[in-house]
């Protein structure tokens, strides 16, 4: 069966730190190469992934205790010793460390071919997928609207609803 | 024999899937392409990739580690 008679998808995206970037725009650019039409509804934190400047994006290890962390480098022992649940929730207090974690996991990314960020994000916007940013927490968390990529439009829930009345992929990341 | 050939050697997912419908989009209907992976999750992956989309996979082999789909262009 193919997806053409029902083939809208959107996605609210909420988050705002680099690891979580990336599900909407994976599904997202995978979603319109398989034919569909898509939809990203950015809010709150989300709205960090729209910006041209993403060089503050990073990972959170504090609160985060899933996150396996791995060196993606050194010798064969080394890298295979999960760091995650082995360091306190205090070791990420120590000013850099959050950098570090946000610089272990692009170069873990990289080893294994993943994409980047921005090479995801535009992927969609040559595919067409639409990109719209929440108004209202680009105003509440006072955004300039000129730090956004081009292509994005602006609008509220109402918008959100008019482009997830058909479809039946909906998804909330 | 395939009219195009894409190599997506060392490339993780979705990567291989978005290379393969820009590749498909530039050529005509009925021409075929062949892409080659080392991800082993894109053998599930372009299956679906061309059911949704109604292209042809006309064979998968394997040959230590990569992988070489032919597709055509329906």
């Amino acid at each position: 069966m193919t997806a053409k008679e029902n083939n809208k998808m959107t996605i609210i995206a909420t988050k705002g730190t680099f690891d979580w970037a990336f599900p909407p725009f994976i599904i997202a650019s995978t979603g319109v190469a398989m034919d569909k039409e898509v939809t990203i509804f950015f809010t709150f934190y989300g709205l960090n992934l729209l910006l041209k400047d993403t060089s503050k994006l990073r990972v959170s290890p504090i609160g985060n205790p899933s996150m396996p962390m791995k060196l993606p480098f050194g010798p064969k022992w080394l890298q295979k010793i999960d760091f995650g649940p082995k360091l306190p929730n205090l070791f990420w207090q120590i000013p850099g460390t959050e950098w570090l974690a946000t610089y272990l996991m692009k170069k873990t990314m990289a080893k294994h071919g993943v994409a980047k960020m921005e090479e995801l994000r535009s992927m969609c916007q040559e595919f067409d997928v639409k990109f719209i940013a929440c108004d209202m927490t680009v105003d509440l968390f006072g955004y300039d609207k000129a730090d956004f990529i081009d292509g994005v439009e602006f609008a509220g829930a109402a918008m959100y609803f008019d482009e997830a009345a058909s479809g039946d992929h909906h998804l909330y990341m | 024999m395939a009219d195009e050939t894409l190599d997506a050697s060392g490339l993780n997912c979705p990567l291989p899937i978005l290379k393969t419908k820009k590749a498909l989009s530039k050529m005509d209907v009925g021409k075929i392409l062949d892409v080659i992976s080392t991800d082993a999750g894109s053998v599930k992956d372009i299956e679906a990739f061309c059911n949704q989309t109604g292209n042809k996979l006309i064979s998968t082999t394997e040959d230590s580690g990569k992988y070489i789909f032919t597709i055509e262009k329906v």
